[in-house]
């Protein structure tokens, strides 16, 4: 399975060199601001329904009555949501001769071993992650179809599937959930639609690569997962965004139902461009993620390793309704230089001998700031209901911090919550002791950071597993002496 | 193959090394015996490159190369292996993984190819038997919960693996009891080639009796006070050091 998503991976990145080169397609970047006007430009421009353009403005106007939440652990540079474009699609590499790619980035992607094909569909700007995924997923479709198994843009699903779309989205993540999440809701462009049919384990690892490419835009994209009784699906994220000055804005929502005895494991690589050394530039990155273990025994996990963003906030979280249902979640945030990060996950209990294991690992290097938040709430119909925190945090220097915010909230008598937490420094006697034995100094600050993080890599799928392993090193490079 | 000429070194701004001249030969073993705060573990951090120790005065060659001048990792390529005196614990990274990584390093430097797995870890189940180094301990954490003995052992182990021109043994002997020293000693005496060299730093005869030094140093104050053959060592072990402080004139 590991090298099917080898070649998967690769696929996709051959695939996108091929189209933005031989396909024109159009540029399409819509001004910038946002209005109902705005709102029903991009449900028109997608072919939308009317219910679904209903839904768009519903949050449109809700998001209207909300003011950007400031609770979180981080310094926030503003952000002005009249001055991005809320669609763009991909441009024709004819209108990119703006773009040469920096040679920092070229060589960070040579260190990342991506095929020399991504690179030169960078340099041809906008060529959306997105609708490459599009073309690869046409590749597996009908492999997939065999099984009945539905893997497509949210939009192609929107069009094919408007009943599964209508009954499922919003339904994990409402638009009055938060800030973020009524934005997206009304300027959301793309994403992936999975749906896996009773009793299907899908046959691959499907796998969706994120890139933001265009200047001054936002990206909103939409995930939705379903998994019916007694199915399987593991699903890979990676997200990488060319360097750009300004600060661009990342607004998505994930949102997983799983049903009875179902389970899905989703697995993310988020490696956007975290700002320069100086802080300057970089991703936004504001997520909604959210998985509903709506039927009994069922089971999900979210194995993270983040390494990007300028600002990562969020909170891959976890309903448990359904009775014996267990969900877990594996984390590695690294920051270095300016980057900050408000990070950790929400277990949220109803039902009963419900199960659920956090597992956290923070990696603070430069002048970063890294802080888990995690919520376990226990509802008083969680009979049984039993949770396992563990946060641990590495700082690296003396001039990055760690913070830990555990919330615990429990209201039955018969839950057992544990949790702990260790905070460690990587010792100078430590790296001494690696040079003596002719490590270089950053060859052992990645050996010691994966070995930390091994608890989680170990959780990705193989392939992933390296990539993360990698971009672990790469991420924390210059970062000590 | 080392040549040590007038070393000055101090740490926060306090010398410790106050003009230490060393010469050690290809093949000899050195013996470098002195009370605690001497200058002992400082003159082994600073042929090493420990960043906290900073070299005033003086030069160091080794083998003919400005040593000061090359960074630690590369000091290890060239050939020096330090053992430490309290091996310090790398949580999460394997010994095999630690050691694959300091012997492809190695390899690096010397322009050859990383060594294929399987002729690695063969060679790691030879050089562990030599110093009875339980195979358990390979894969688990770099001297994460290893015993006194163990980590000493663990270092001759890696010792062997690297295969150093210069050995400097930092009182491997310290927290060992006999039967750990013995297998330590002997493991160190079957696995130096002849031509290697070694500077043994102790309080005590008791490793030099298995070691048997060619020379004998007495290190007090931060300076080479008395050089000697093996029985200087015998006599210290009698007498103590006040004799030889009174002779200096210390």
């Amino acid at each position: 399975m590991g090298s099917d998503k080898n070649s998967f991976v690769r696929e996709v990145a051959e695939k996108k060199y091929e189209y933005g080169f031989t396909t024109n397609v159009e540029t399409d970047i819509i001004e910038k601001g946002l209005s109902e006007d705005v709102v029903r430009l991009i449900s028109s421009k997608k072919g939308e329904p009317d219910w679904l353009l209903q839904f768009r403005l519903d949050a449109y106007r809700y998001w209207l009555t909300l003011e950007q939440p400031t609770w979180g652990h981080l310094n926030m540079p503003p952000i002005d949501y009249l001055s991005i474009s809320y669609f763009a699609a991909p441009a024709s590499p004819k209108t990119s001769k703006d773009g040469e790619i920096d040679p920092e980035l070229m060589k960070t992607f040579d260190k990342l071993g991506i095929p020399l094909e991504e690179r030169m569909a960078l340099a041809g700007t906008a060529v959306d992650a997105v609708m490459d995924s599009v073309s690869v997923k046409t590749t597996f479709r009908e492999k997939l179809q065999e099984k009945g198994i539905i893997f497509c843009s949210i939009s192609e699903a929107v069009r094919e599937h408007p009943d599964l779309v209508r009954e499922y989205l919003g339904s994990v993540v409402p638009y009055r959930d938060n800030f973020f999440a009524a934005l997206n809701s009304a300027v959301f462009s793309d994403g992936s639609f999975v749906y896996i049919p009773k009793g299907v384990r899908c046959p691959m690892e499907l796998s969706t690569y994120f890139r933001i490419n265009a200047r001054g835009t936002g990206q909103f994209e939409r995930t939705l997962i379903v998994c019916d009784d007694d199915a399987y699906v593991s699903y890979l994220e990676g997200c990488t965004a060319p360097m750009r000055d300004e600060n661009q804005l990342h607004a998505a929502i994930v949102e997983i139902v799983v049903k009875e005895r179902a389970e899905v494991k989703y697995s993310t690589v988020q490696n956007w461009y975290p700002g320069d050394s100086e802080g300057k530039g970089g991703v936004l990155n504001l997520v909604t993620k959210r998985g509903h273990l709506r039927g009994a025994g069922s089971r999900l996990s979210w194995t993270q390793v983040e390494t990007g963003s300028a600002i990562t906030w969020k909170y891959p979280s976890c309903v448990l309704s359904g009775e014996g249902s267990q969900a877990e979640f594996y984390s590695v945030a690294v920051t270095n230089n300016y980057q900050q990060a408000d990070t950790g996950t929400k277990m949220i209990h109803i039902g009963r001998n419900t199960k659920s294991t956090i597992i956290s690992k923070g990696i603070s290097a430069g002048k970063s700031q890294n802080a888990y938040r995690g919520l376990v709430k226990v509802a008083s119909t969680a009979e049984g209901a039993r949770n396992y925190s563990s946060c641990d945090s590495l700082l690296l220097g003396s001039q990055c911090g760690a913070h830990t915010f555990p919330y615990m909230d429990v209201h039955n008598d018969t839950a057992v919550v544990e949790h702990e937490a260790t905070t460690s420094k990587i010792s100078e006697d430590q790296l001494m002791y690696c040079n003596q034995r002719g490590i270089s100094t950053e060859e052992a600050v990645s050996l010691i950071v994966n070995g930390y993080a091994k608890e989680v890599i170990n959780k990705l799928p193989m392939e992933f597993a390296v990539e993360a392993q990698k971009l672990l090193g790469v991420s924390l490079e210059g970062s000590v002496g | 193959m080392l040549q040590i000429n007038n070393l000055h070194a101090s740490i926060n701004g306090k010398e410790i090394l106050k003009g230490i001249n060393l010469t050690v030969n290809d093949g000899e073993v050195h013996a470098v015996m002195g009370l605690n705060g001497a200058g002992k573990s400082t003159l082994s951090n600073v042929i090493v490159g420990h960043p906290a120790y900073e070299v005033t005065e003086g030069s160091i060659t080794f083998n003919g190369k400005d040593l000061l001048s090359l960074k630690p990792e590369e000091r290890a390529h060239e050939g020096i292996f330090l053992s430490f005196q309290q091996p310090v614990e790398i949580p999460g990274v394997s010994m095999v993984n630690f050691m694959r990584a300091a012997l492809n390093a190695k390899r690096k430097y010397q322009g050859l190819e990383p060594m294929p797995a399987g002729e690695f870890l063969k060679l790691m189940r030879e050089k562990r038997s030599i110093v009875e180094l339980d195979s358990k301990l390979a894969s688990r954490s770099v001297n994460e919960g290893f015993s006194g003995g163990e980590k000493k052992r663990n270092e001759i182990f890696q010792m062997a693996m690297l295969e150093p021109t210069l050995t400097i043994l930092d009182e491997t002997d310290s927290g060992l009891d006999v039967d750990a020293l013995r297998v330590v000693a002997e493991g160190f005496n079957k696995l130096r080639r002849p031509e290697s060299s070694a500077i043994v730093i102790t309080h005590y005869q008791r490793l030099l009796d298995y070691l048997k030094p060619d020379i004998v140093h007495v290190l007090i104050d931060g300076r080479i006070v008395k050089t000697g053959g093996p029985e200087l060592a015998t006599e210290i072990e009698n007498k103590g050091f006040d004799w030889i402080k009174e002779e200096a004139g210390l």
